[in-house]
Formats: structure tokens, sequence, C-alpha cells
């Protein structure tokens, strides 16, 4: 009888401490905005925190927060702004910089940050062992490409120079207008040398320095803790020239993978910043708190690739019908419903104050009858003896929606058949890659606000672009001409010559541009949308409020 | 007899040992086979990065002597460093994601076994009652529910509307344990409670059991002291391989509810082509069948008397 009356104990005692949890969840986010704990979704487990060898959008914010460039981008506009360094000089022939350094900087271990901290970051950022995906991008300071390919081991002959402890000075190959921009980007932060150091060869990718207790960075937050695929905490970094003004104490960043889990962990408010919002959620937000959803403009482009080695996509007058065929505001409009803008070009519109050819958006306009006059021309009357066409796009709903979408257009309006193959991002990229296929998704977004960025994919040359297709004279414009602009006008002039070439040659379709989506919570004060989707942490702050004002 | 059973165990080991290496080879050979690499990505890395890249983690050697370089560090313990995230270890990573998993396998496992008996016990009393066609009735729910459903279906309802429970994570908020062990549990639940059913069906058939009847027992004494302990026997079995199942099977609620444990790393490594890891955790994975396996094994044997006999 006694057993009986234990078990029954024990079964009473289970619902009751079942029923305990089952207390309203905790909100996550209320409580961080009072202790001014910003919770932040982050995508995806940052694959390192060191900045030579991170190369995803999702490393780049925590990076963001823990390091700190030469120079830094306004949140709003992304002009630049002082950041390591307070202020510095341009020589007139564009290609001498000379950077003052902030005497007060300091690491997050108390040193002063130097001169040679820059120098000798931007000489791991070219060690070819390391692997830098981005070490392109110094290639823009003299000898620094010949250093990266090795034609001299000698890294004095780099245009980089320290002049006293506080000053630097930088020579570039050529006039460069986004040199400044660079600087914001982790591949050129300065470097802790000691601590790195202190655990074996700087250049070896398996260094243990990026570890929490290990890290020594110079941003306005340090690195606190890290679970791995659970969270990143970072926090205020007493050391920082400006730390009095940066009002968050601490910023926990989650590997939100899953959208759709994001987005519920963003409801239950356990969440400050969501890293994107799943297509069908975004009319109920639009409708119900617009306040909370922030849709803006991003840095990118959505295209197809033409193969044009194919036979059958060789003629540019095919890729021009199947181009003017497609309805891209029906596919912005009705399939993606974010505020994406068709794209008639490969550069969005106003990239630092470039505009695509005025005559593109005529160029390629949708018009049915002119493309199938082109497609007869090209020798495929009403479609009939083109081969039957593969539209290659990797696994995700959002792609195989706008390829639908396009496969209509084209049965509709040209009468072409097209098959649809979808396959796992890495199979994907080596189809892609091996130039096996007809027609392919694609796209590109921005490192840095400007236009060139988006046209030397398609030098003859380059690894990204994967078409077949080559025009000398395009790569004369940017490779020679582009160089030895002395004005921005005449700048912008060049590389719309250029990207003229390119949408007359058209080895890409193009279709539509990015915006960034995200759902804001209520108290997250200080966040401006901007072109990069890059937030300027510090100058972020939580105001509590009582009222989430959710459903 | 122990010797036997020692013959038994060693023959079992050995096979195991063979076993794992074929696993080895086949996975080697599988994820090599799949297009793309650890280094691909959707901006081109130039030829130089490539090939330094290649150089550093051996890739760059023939297929074979990659295997052997693998199999002789992985003898000595050493899995390698994670492709994709560099400056961890593959046993870093293992050893961070487990206690995940073991918790949730073996919370589900409790719950499973809680309710699972419980709801087959009720069920069995009275064939073809309510109760029993109510409780069959979800368990076959339950076992066509896949977790990729319930889940989400869980989280929606609990997390979302009533906002009882978080709606992920793991150990981080009050009660965000329940949703995943709930929706790891319900399939191995609603099977327990069918193979219990079905046991005691069997065993209150028996001659004891009218023997206990007539003496007047309760119901309910005569189920939990005489009838179930015959009746647990097949589920007792079962249990091996849902271990097993459970450790490796969580990948999906682990990626549901974003639970940092070791089968979320299985498939962001597939995803990643991060070879180490894969190989490790497929290693892992197999080994833990295995050892379930012979764990079932010897415990069957332990019961029943009459393996026992044959085996001598």
């Amino acid at each position: 009888m006694l057993l009986y009356r234990a078990q029954r104990c024990a079964a009473v005692l289970a619902i009751v401490a079942l029923l305990g949890a089952c207390s309203p969840a905790e909100r996550r986010a209320d409580l961080g905005s009072e202790q001014g704990v910003l919770h932040w979704g982050n995508a995806s487990e940052p694959q390192s925190l060191d900045p030579h060898i991170a190369n995803g959008v999702p490393e780049q914010k925590i990076l963001s927060a823990l390091f700190e460039g030469l120079v830094g981008k306004d949140p709003q506009t992304l002009a630049p702004i002082p950041a390591g360094a307070s202020h510095w000089q341009v020589s007139d022939d564009g290609l001498r910089y000379r950077f003052f350094l902030r005497p007060q900087a300091r690491w997050s271990n108390g040193d002063a940050v130097t001169a040679e901290d820059y120098r000798w970051a931007w000489w791991r950022a070219l060690q070819p062992q390391l692997g830098n995906p981005f070490a392109t991008l110094l290639f823009v300071i003299a000898g620094a490409q010949q250093y990266w390919q090795q034609q001299h081991g000698d890294f004095d002959q780099v245009g980089i120079r320290v002049l006293d402890r506080l000053t630097l000075e930088v020579e570039l190959a050529h006039p460069s207008e986004h040199f400044l921009q660079l600087l914001d980007m982790p591949t050129l932060y300065p470097l802790h040398r000691a601590s790195i150091e202190r655990h074996g060869n700087p250049s070896a990718r398996a260094s243990r320095w990026t570890h929490p207790g290990n890290l020594v960075s110079n941003g306005p937050f340090r690195l606190r803790q890290w679970q791995i695929n659970r969270r990143i905490t970072v926090e205020k970094n007493p050391h920082y020239w400006e730390a009095q003004s940066v009002a968050l104490n601490q910023i926990v960043f989650y590997p939100t993978e899953n959208i759709t889990t994001e987005e519920r962990l963003f409801r239950a408010g356990q969440l400050h910043y969501s890293y994107d919002v799943p297509v069908d959620k975004l009319r109920y937000y639009q409708r119900y708190h617009p306040e909370q959803l922030s849709l803006a403009p991003y840095l990118g482009s959505y295209f197809y690739r033409f193969n044009t080695r194919r036979p059958e996509l060789a003629d540019a007058r095919v890729r021009r019908a199947l181009a003017m065929a497609i309805d891209r505001q029906l596919i912005t409009e009705q399939v993606l419903r974010a505020g994406q803008l068709p794209a008639f070009a490969m550069t969005p519109p106003n990239t630092a104050g470039y505009y695509p050819p005025a005559t593109a958006p005529q160029q390629l306009r949708f018009d049915p009858a002119a493309a199938r006059a082109l497609l007869a021309a090209a020798g495929y009357p009403n479609g009939e003896g083109l081969p039957s066409l593969e539209i290659l796009y990797n696994t995700q709903e959002e792609h195989r929606k706008v390829a639908v979408a396009i496969q209509q257009m084209w049965k509709q309006h040209l009468n072409v058949d097209a098959t649809l193959h979808n396959q796992e991002w890495k199979v994907y990229l080596d189809t892609e890659r091996r130039g096996d296929y007809q027609i392919a998704r694609a796209s590109w977004i921005g490192d840095y606000v400007d236009a060139r960025n988006f046209l030397e994919i398609w030098l003859c040359a380059s690894d990204n672009n994967r078409t077949g297709w080559c025009d000398p004279e395009f790569d004369r414009i940017l490779l020679e001409a582009l160089p030895r602009a002395n004005s921005t006008a005449q700048r912008h002039q060049l590389l719309q010559q250029a990207e003229q070439r390119l949408l007359d040659g058209l080895p890409l379709l193009p279709i539509y541009t990015y915006t960034s989506k995200h759902l804001i919570h209520p108290d997250l004060r200080g966040y401006s949308a901007n072109l990069l989707n890059q937030p300027l942490f510090k100058r972020l702050w939580l105001q509590p409020h009582n009222e989430l004002g959710d459903e | 007899m122990n010797s036997a059973l020692l013959r038994m165990i060693a023959g079992r080991l050995a096979s195991a040992a063979l076993l794992l290496l074929l696993v080895a080879a086949v996975t080697f050979a599988l994820i090599h086979a799949a297009p793309g690499g650890p280094f691909a990505s959707d901006r081109a890395v130039s030829a130089e990065v490539e090939a330094a890249l290649n150089a550093q983690y051996r890739l760059d050697q023939p297929l074979p002597a990659q295997f052997f370089a693998y199999l002789g560090q992985a003898l000595q313990g050493n899995f390698g460093p994670s492709y994709r995230y560099p400056g961890r270890t593959v046993s870093e990573l293992i050893i961070a994601g487990l206690p995940a998993t073991l918790e949730l396998a073996c919370y589900a496992l409790l719950l499973a076994l809680l309710i699972g008996i419980v709801a087959g016990s009720l069920a069995a009393r009275r064939p073809g009652s309510a109760a029993d066609q109510l409780s069959m009735g979800l368990a076959l729910l339950g076992i066509c529910l896949p977790a990729f459903v319930l889940g989400p279906l869980l989280v929606l309802v609990f997390g979302v509307y009533l906002e009882w429970l978080p709606v992920s994570g793991w150990g981080e908020l009050a009660g965000d344990k329940w949703l995943p062990t709930v929706t790891l549990a319900a399939g191995y639940c609603a099977y327990i409670a069918r193979l219990t059913r079905a046991g005691l069906c069997q065993q209150l058939s028996q001659p004891y059991i009218i023997t206990a009847r007539s003496k007047g027992l309760s119901e309910l004494a005569i189920i939990v002291h005489h009838a179930l302990r015959g009746a647990l026997l097949p589920v007792v079995a079962y249990l091996g391989p849902a271990c097993a199942g459970l450790i490796a099977g969580s990948f999906v609620v682990e990626t549901i509810f974003q639970i940092p444990g070791i089968g979320r790393f299985y498939i962001q490594a597939a995803f990643n082509r991060d070879y180490t890891l894969i190989m490790a955790l497929t290693l892992f994975f197999a080994a833990l069948i295995i050892f379930f396996n012979l764990l079932a094994d010897l415990v069957a044997l332990w019961l029943d008397p009459r393996q026992r006999e044959a085996l001598s």
C-alpha cells in the first residue's frame, strides 16, 4: 500500500513540476532592454573570428563589434567617418594617404594601438597559407598584388609605411575612390601581434588566438563567451577610446540558421533583431506590425547567368529575347513581395552616386512582341527549333518561385520550354564552376559601395564570370582606362560605358535588386538601415518600454 | 558458460572493428565523391589560395594516402582539425555538442518509457474499451507524425499562441527542454505503448494471473506486481536500438529547436563538406549503434535462460 501512495505522490509531483514549467515564458528581449543586453539573430555559427579567415556576413557583423578599422562608415549614409584614425590626409594625385591614429586608442588588454599593428595585420592578410578570401582587397595598395603573387618576398616594397608610432602612410597602386571604404572591412582591421604569436605561427589557420580569453581586439566590444552553436557574447570594452558613449553593455549573437524558428523566437520576445524574415510572414508584419518590419534597399543583384558556350545560347539575340520576355515587376510584386526593385542592369541604381546606363530599362523592357521578333531573327520563329532550356538553382524556396515564374513567362510569351533543376549548394557551385549548365541562378552582394565591384566579375579572366563571355573592350575600360580617370564624373562615364558593353553582350539576365529584411524590436534604438546592411553597434541603444504591441 | 560468453563478446567486437573500418572506407569514398569541396564558395577563391588550403589540409595528396593517414591519426584518437571551423578540432566540437544530445536522448527515453508503459497498461486493462482505442489511436498518431511536423506544431501551440514554453534553445530559459523532449519522445513513446499493450494482453491471459485474480488482488496490483514484469521483456529488447536511435536520430529535433548538439553539427558538416567532422561523427554514430545492439543482446541473454543454454 505504501508503494502505491509513493507512486501516486510521484505522479502528482511530476504534474506539478510540469505545470510549474508552464508559466508564461520569460521574454529575454524585455529583460535585455532593461540590462542593456542586445539579443541579435545572426544566421549561422561563425566559421572563425579571425578577420583574415572569416568570409561570411554573420562573421562580419560580430567582427565589426570587436574590431575597428582606420576609417568607419556613417550608419546612414555610409560616408567615411573617423574611427581608429582621428583624421587623414590625401595627396593631390590621390595616391598617398596619411592616417593619424588616436593617441588614446587601446586594445582590449590596455595596450596602445599603434601604426605598426596595422602594418603587421596587413602583412598577415597577405600570407597565402592563411587562405584569406579577401586578400585581393589589398591589391589597391602599391606592390601588394606582386607580394601576394610572390613576385617579390620583400614586404617593405609594399606601399605601407609606419612614419611614427601613430602615423601610417599608404601608397596606392592607382587612385581609388573606394579605398577609404575598404578600411572598415575585416581584412584591413589591425591585429594585436603579441597575443596572436603567443598561440603559435601567426599564418596558421588552426591557431587558437580567437578563442575567449585569447582574443585581443580594439573595437567597442570584447569577446566574453563563445558557446559553439549556442551563442557568442561580447561585452563593452572598457579600454575603447569612446567607451563612455557606448550604450550597450553586451550583445549576444545567436546562430539562427532556421529563419522560421528565428521568426518564432522574435515573436516570442527572445530577440531584438532578426537576421531575415520568411517570405510568407511578410504580409503578416506589413499588415499588423509594420513598425517592427524593416525593408530597405540592399547592395546586391539577383540575376541569371547564361552559359554563352552553349550553342543554343551563343547568339546574343536569343539571350536578349529571353531577357525581354520576363515581367520583372510581376516577379517582385507578386512573387517576392518584399520591396525588391526590378533590375535591368548589373549594378544597383545609385551605387555611390553611379547609375547604370539610362537606356538599360528600355533595352531589357518587358516586351513579348519584340522578344518574339528577336527569337525569330535568331532562327527560332515561335520558339521552334530551340532546344529545351534548363534553369539551374540552389535548393531554396525563393529561388524556385522565381524560376517557376520565369519558366511560365518564357512558355507563354516565347513558346520556349524550360525545365527547373535544383541542386544542393555545394553541388550547384561545382556544376556552375565547371560550366555544366545552360542558365544558372546567381547573385552578387557588394563588398563596398562601388560599381566596379559589380562589373569586375565579368572580366574575361575573372573566376566569377563563369559564362564564357569575354569582351576585350570591356576589360580594357575597367583595367586600363578606369584607373586613370581623374574625376568622379569621368569615372562614372567609363563605368557606364563598360556596363553598356555588358548589356550589349548580355551574358546575364538581370532580375532584381535585393532588399534587406529584418524584424526590429521596438526597444532597439539608433538603428538605421543602409545599403550594406551594416549596423554600427556602438551607436545602438535599448530603451525599455512596457508595451510590446503584439497580438 | 563464461568462456562461451567471452568468446561471443570477443567475436562481436572483432566484427564491430571490421564494420567500423568498412563504414570509414565507404564514408570517405562517398564524401570525396560528392561534388564541391570544403573551400568552395560563391565567390571564387584564387588558385593560390586554393592550393595553399589544399596543401595545408593534405587534400592535394592521392585519396588512398589521405585515407590511411586519416586512419592512422584516428587510431591515436586524433580526428583532425575541422575544415569549416579553423582553430577547432573535431573532437572539441563533438565534446561541445555531446552533452546536449545525450541529455535530450535521456529525457526523451524516460518520458517515452513513462508515458508508453502507463498508456499501454491502461489500454491492456480492457482491450477494446474507449481507453484502449484512445491510447492506441494516439500511439498510431505518434508513430505516424514525423518530428518535423510535430515539433513546429507544438511550438506554434505551446510556444507562440499559449506562450507557455520557449520556442527554442536548450537549458537557457525555464522550460525550454519540454518541447524538444516531447517531440523526440513521441514516436518512441507510441511504440513502447503498443509493445506494452501487446505484452500485457498476452500475460493477462496466463493461468498465474487467473490465480492472482481468484485470490482477490486488485487489477492494479495484478498489473504492476505480476503481469508487467513479463510483459516488459519486448520493451527491454527494444531499448537498445531505441537508445541508439534517440542519440543518432535527434538531428531533426536539434535543428527545429536550435539545440547545440552533435546532430546539428552532423547536418552542418554535410552541407559544409567538413570532411573530418563527417567522418568522425559517422564513426561515432556507427560505434554507438553497434554498442547498443551488443548491449541489447547481452541483456536479452541475461533475461532469457533459453538463449543462454543455446550459447553454451
